[in-house]
């Protein structure tokens, strides 16, 4: 006689309570926070599917660093003084949109429990990936992403370079090669400093050590990154440092260095291991290690810069 | 694990949660977002603590028991900053 | 009804809610909120096939659960550029809203 089936139905009614209260919320504000507190809920359901890393990067990056970029909008946003009078939906709008909702949600529903049994895997191919080329791998998901679909991570990176040349493009042509606005406008205060000083280099160890164990245990490159970039936001949050000007070079290096690094070590497998991507057997490992130290670097600085925005012609203001 | 410690792990797992508990119960019945707020950082800090220590004895090995300690440590500092910003808001919003 | 159904319907469910308000929501930021949600739905219907696919000696099936990883990194990539591009029209237009017809409104709103 289990709980397990209990937790499991009380949790899912929870993240179902919490979505509802986040999509019916008078205030934005609450709505963002309803958000935050959905996505650790999520994290549980991930750890019920047995899914710690996944329940690591949405605590992370889902959860976290998205609660901290819709916050920060809203805060900016409500700093406008015109706002469009809310229009309300009229109730012949609710209702069909209600029964679309509830059509798209049944069929998903149905989909699922019609899926098929015994279920497809490519769990064998994962766990030849894990002992062949990735090998010494013990966390297969690691040995995915590095290796059985390394050309998907990085592409992905470069996906998040593009975001950042996206959200760059959008600030004013005048304000081109300045720094972004800061997150806090007020002058810094003590207890937030104390946060910074204090949390910040324990939250750089923490980052690191969740990246290098990620090899073997749950953990891996994107955690590890979100949680450097957390940590550098923390800091500009406190006032101890500004966000960069874009234009500097430094931050641009240390961006473009995980796709390029990733890049040319898979154009070298091409001439040095047989194929391209494809790693020489033996020390796959370390190069696998040397590669995810440049992402966790790429990530470490496109996600603050997604957070902060772009170039703001003012950047004191 | 000896039935003394599995004892005091339970014993200190429920009190820890009955500190959580009485923190939501503060939440829901204070009137005002100050008061509120002392009943989640008092209560909830000394839930965690309590849950940390009964799951010390359960710990596979001294390294794994450090870092619960950490945890605990980490969610202190960051609880404890946390409700002096929100306090601060507060204040700010009132006047 | 295992776990993996039971989260399997809280992702169709949350799929349903997040398109709800999607649609409904006037205020931009709202609907990327929603849009989130019917996000992190799918990646729950994601993440039940890799339960599904046990196999090979793991509990799991990791590539399922790679794919949810990156896509959660992307899905805020693309939320951070949602904000950017809503931030600066709401800035340019002076008025939070997506309907176009409030932009275009001569003197500020007043006109019919």
């Amino acid at each position: 006689m289990s709980v397990l089936p209990v937790l499991d139905v009380v949790l899912a009614s929870l993240v179902i309570g919490v979505a509802l209260f986040t999509i019916t919320a008078r205030d934005l504000f609450a709505s963002v926070v309803g958000y935050v507190a959905y996505g650790l809920l999520l994290a549980f359901v991930w750890i019920r599917l047995y899914a710690p890393d996944v329940a690591l990067t949405e605590a992370a990056v889902g959860s976290g660093v998205t609660g901290v970029l819709l916050i920060t909008a809203g805060k900016r946003l409500g700093a406008l003084k015109n706002a469009a009078p809310e229009m309300r939906p009229g109730l012949s709008l609710k209702i069909l949109t209600g029964a679309l909702a509830a059509l798209v949600a049944g069929a998903l529903g149905t989909a699922i429990l019609m899926l098929p049994d015994p279920p497809p895997s490519l769990a064998p191919e994962a766990a030849a990936a894990a002992s062949g080329a990735g090998a010494g791998l013990e966390n297969p998901i690691t040995a995915v992403l590095m290796s059985y679909r390394s050309f998907d991570t990085m592409l992905e990176k470069i996906v998040l370079i593009l975001a950042v040349v996206g959200v760059w493009s959008v600030g004013a042509d005048k304000a081109w090669g300045r720094a972004p606005a800061p997150l806090r406008q007020s002058r810094p205060y003590a207890p937030m400093v104390l946060l910074a000083r204090t949390l910040a280099p324990v939250g750089v160890l923490i980052g690191i050590h969740i990246f290098w164990t990620g090899a073997d245990a749950p953990g891996g490159a994107f955690q590890g990154g979100a949680l450097l970039a957390a940590m550098w936001m923390v800091t500009m949050m406190a006032r101890l440092a500004g966000p960069p000007r874009i234009d500097a070079q430094w931050l641009r290096m240390a961006m473009v260095a995980g796709p390029a690094v990733f890049l040319v070590t898979g154009l070298a497998g091409g001439v040095l291991a047989g194929s391209f991507f494809a790693y020489p057997p033996g020390i796959a490992k370390p190069i696998i290690l040397a590669i995810e130290a440049f992402m966790v670097l790429s990530i470490a600085t496109a996600l603050p810069m997604l957070v902060v925005g772009p170039p703001s012609e003012r950047p004191d203001q | 694990m000896t039935t003394l410690l599995q004892l005091f792990s339970v014993a200190a797992i429920s009190a820890g949660a009955f500190f959580f508990f009485a923190g939501t119960v503060g939440l829901l019945r204070f009137p005002d977002s100050l008061t509120r707020l002392h009943a989640l950082t008092k209560a909830d800090n000394l839930g965690l603590g309590l849950v940390v220590l009964g799951l010390l004895p359960r710990a596979e090995n001294t390294l794994s028991a450090l870092k619960l300690l950490v945890i605990w440590a980490l969610v202190l500092l960051s609880g404890a900053s946390t409700a002096q910003l929100i306090g601060r808001a507060l204040r700010r919003g009132r006047k | 009804m295992t776990p993996s159904v039971l989260a399997g319907l809280t992702g169709a469910a949350l799929v349903g809610l997040g398109l709800y308000g999607l649609i409904l929501h006037p205020h931009p930021l709202r609907k990327l909120l929603a849009f989130n949600l019917i996000g992190s739905g799918v990646f729950l219907v994601f993440g039940i096939v890799a339960r599904r696919g046990a196999a090979a000696g793991f509990r799991f099936d990791p590539v399922p659960q790679a794919m949810v990883i990156t896509g959660i990194v992307v899905a805020f990539a693309a939320s951070a550029i949602a904000v950017a591009l809503i931030l600066r029209l709401s800035m340019e237009s002076r008025n939070v809203t997506l309907d176009p017809e409030v932009w275009t409104r001569p003197n500020g709103g007043d006109a019919t």
